[in-house]
């Protein structure tokens, strides 16, 4: 009965995330700290003045929205294909920290908005794909609710992951091509000197460590949670 | 040659809860199996893993040995499926609905429209919209597929529910003819079914 | 007749009889392009220039609300399960009820856009373009959407679901057409626009019955 009693393998992740985890913490509050100390301190931008400060959230949550839903869709390939039972709890305990990543970022760009631009929201390109990704994440964490057992939500979640990620490079395509065609706009217009490039990379670590932090978290209280579940079940069927 | 589809050590999860594990049962040309058991037990599950809707947790159902997931186009095939539900479409006449099924039919129908519908008495009613049946008669037309069907391997969801006395002997008279002829049959049911050579498969309470 | 033809034929003759839903999908489509000289009010010029995105955005939503008829109906009679056993595979049984769906929804509702636009005052040298645009973009519609009408076909109350899932799917198809109309109404070329709404269909014909199917599978265990 090798299959039915999964929870052998996860068993194991749990004590690794336990061991990992507090390290992983450190880091990331060490990175964050580093970078936004760096980042303030820098010289303002030459057109832009302090606001453009903003950029140091900005920039790398915009990255990680994209990239967390890139882990996500490679995690789906993996539970789909291989059926390991990691892979969807992995992708599951992403969508919601991806989606935390996108609105950081959408409210991030309007505060920067408002100086640059005099307004709070401009169809810019990457705010309009960044706000269709925001849907699309909402759209996940809601199909996950949707359907009652686990494995199967598992299951269409990640099919829908899959079509998104399909989709999301055409979805991007597209409004860059609607974008062009009516107003060109973007926040980032000009050189980022080397000044800026260190917090900023710094920065990036920093959210793929805080990333990375909150994902074996949230997995861990998965597993647990799925855990005591089945142990319920097992209960009732007693 | 006869065929045998056989299952070993099958488990069977639903949701999270275990369904039935360690189950055996072969079966070969021209008998048919009933399911028994209480509500709950599985008898549906086990269907399903049958027809290959589900996969099991642990085990295999093999086809003359070779496991069904191995060749699933060629399993599909094999079967004529009738569950609890009657896939009878309100809008259409009775004919029309059998005929949309008998054409879609695995290696063509083996019987035309009108001749289906006689084993189990709905020849009458060929020209009437579906939506004036009763349940039991939606339940016939949903079973005169059977007759029209070449598919070796019946798997039937409580067939005798909502049928008189006269349809139920129908039924049995036809899945009696289908054996006859080197057919198989899975039935899950709650009465018991007189067919000339059958054995129970009894399934545990959950 | 072909099993695919078979299925196409049941599904656009089960979407025309009474009580289908074919009919009220395009009565949505009128009554809604006629809210929007309601709500903007009637000032021609205006109305000229929205006209062509007014009209995708209601064919759009027109194409959605019909979606949970694509397997729903089917889900709950059982016969799904008997499709899903079917020689066909299901990825073209799928492909065949987007084709059903798309004859009764996509079609008409491109067929009548040229009337609605002249409602909305929109050019009419425009038309064949937004016809052009219509007939390559409804079909993405019809199978982009059958991915979300087989994720939430065992979901109950799921259109809501449905919708949600299928919006953002439904950005590029929305934006290629809009723009071609609108680069015609300019007095440019709707070539590039068009190309790039062929290609997204030719994705969209390559791979939404797999994940459709996939999801149809996932829904009958």
């Amino acid at each position: 009965m090798a299959n039915l009693h999964w929870l052998a393998n996860p068993g194991r992740f749990l004590r690794i995330a336990n061991a990992v985890l507090p390290y992983l913490g450190a880091l990331t509050a060490a990175l964050l700290a580093w970078g936004f100390f760096a980042g303030l301190s820098a010289p303002h931008d030459a057109t832009q003045g302090a606001p453009a400060k903003i950029m140091y959230v900005h920039v790398p949550s915009a990255i990680m929205s994209m990239a967390i839903f890139g882990a996500m869709a490679v995690a789906s390939a993996v539970a789909l294909i291989w059926k390991h039972p990691l892979a969807d709890i992995a992708a599951k305990a992403s969508a919601v920290i991806g989606a935390g990543f996108t609105a950081t970022t959408l409210l991030s760009g309007s505060l920067w908005g408002r100086p640059t631009w005099g307004t709070f929201w401009v169809w810019d390109a990457r705010l309009t794909s960044e706000l269709i990704l925001f849907f699309i994440y909402l759209g996940y964490i809601a199909i996950w609710q949707a359907i009652e057992d686990p494995n199967r939500a598992a299951r269409a979640a990640a099919i829908l992951c899959l079509a998104g990620s399909v989709n999301l490079p055409i979805i991007h395509y597209s409004v860059e091509w609607w974008n062009t065609l009516h107003q060109p706009a973007g926040l980032l217009q000009g050189r980022t000197d080397s000044s800026m490039a260190v917090p900023l990379l710094t920065l990036l670590a920093g959210f793929f460590s805080f990333y990375v932090t909150m994902l074996l978290w949230r997995m861990e209280r998965e597993v647990v949670g799925r855990k005591i579940r089945q142990l319920r079940l097992l209960r009732a069927q007693a | 040659m006869p065929d045998t589809f056989a299952a070993s050590g099958l488990a069977c999860i639903r949701g999270e809860r275990i369904v039935f594990e360690d189950l055996d049962f072969s079966l070969t040309s021209g008998s048919a199996l009933l399911l028994r058991g209480p509500n709950g037990s599985g008898k549906s599950s086990l269907l399903r893993l049958c027809a290959a809707f589900l996969a099991p947790a642990a085990g295999a159902l093999t086809w003359n040995g070779t496991p069904i997931t191995a060749d699933r186009d060629a399993h599909r095939a094999r079967i004529a499926w009738a569950g609890h539900l009657d896939a009878v479409k309100p809008a259409f006449t009775v004919a029309a609905n059998l005929a949309f099924w008998l054409g879609l039919a695995p290696g063509g129908a083996a019987l035309a429209v009108d001749t289906a519908l006689g084993p189990l008495g709905l020849g009458h009613l060929a020209d009437l919209p579906a939506a004036y049946l009763s349940a039991g008669q939606k339940r016939r037309l949903n079973l005169s597929r059977l007759s029209g069907s070449r598919a070796p391997l019946w798997l039937l969801d409580e067939p005798t529910s909502s049928l008189d006395d006269a349809s139920a002997r129908a039924l049995l008279a036809v899945i009696n003819r289908h054996c006859d002829g080197g057919g198989m049959a899975i039935i899950a049911t709650h009465q018991d079914l007189a067919l000339d050579r059958v054995a129970t498969l009894t399934m545990a309470a959950p | 007749m072909s099993p695919f033809l078979a299925v196409i034929a049941r599904d656009v003759r089960l979407a025309l009889r009474q009580g289908g839903g074919s009919y009220w999908t395009l009565l949505f489509f009128v009554l809604t392009v006629t809210l929007f000289p309601l709500g903007v009010g009637p000032d021609l010029a205006l109305l000229a220039r929205i006209g062509p995105g007014v009209l995708w955005v209601v064919a759009l939503l027109a194409a959605m609300l019909s979606l949970d008829r694509m397997f729903q109906a089917d889900y709950e009679d059982g016969s799904l399960e008997l499709l899903a056993l079917a020689p066909l595979p299901l990825e073209l049984t799928v492909l065949a009820k987007a084709a059903a769906h798309w004859l009764t929804t996509g079609l008409p509702v491109t067929l009548l856009a040229p009337a609605l636009g002249f409602l909305l005052a929109v050019d009419v040298t425009a038309y064949p373009i937004l016809i052009a645009a219509m007939l390559l973009g409804t079909p993405v519609l019809s199978l982009v959407g059958s991915i979300g009408a087989a994720l939430t076909v065992g979901v109950r109350r799921g259109g809501v679901l449905l919708s949600l899932l299928v919006i953002p799917l439904y950005v590029p198809a929305l934006i290629f057409g809009a723009l071609a109309v609108e680069a015609t109404l300019d007095g440019l070329s709707p070539r590039p626009h068009l190309l790039l709404l062929g290609a997204d269909l030719l994705v969209a014909l390559a791979l939404t019955p797999w994940a459709a199917a996939a999801a149809l599978r996932l829904n009958l265990e």
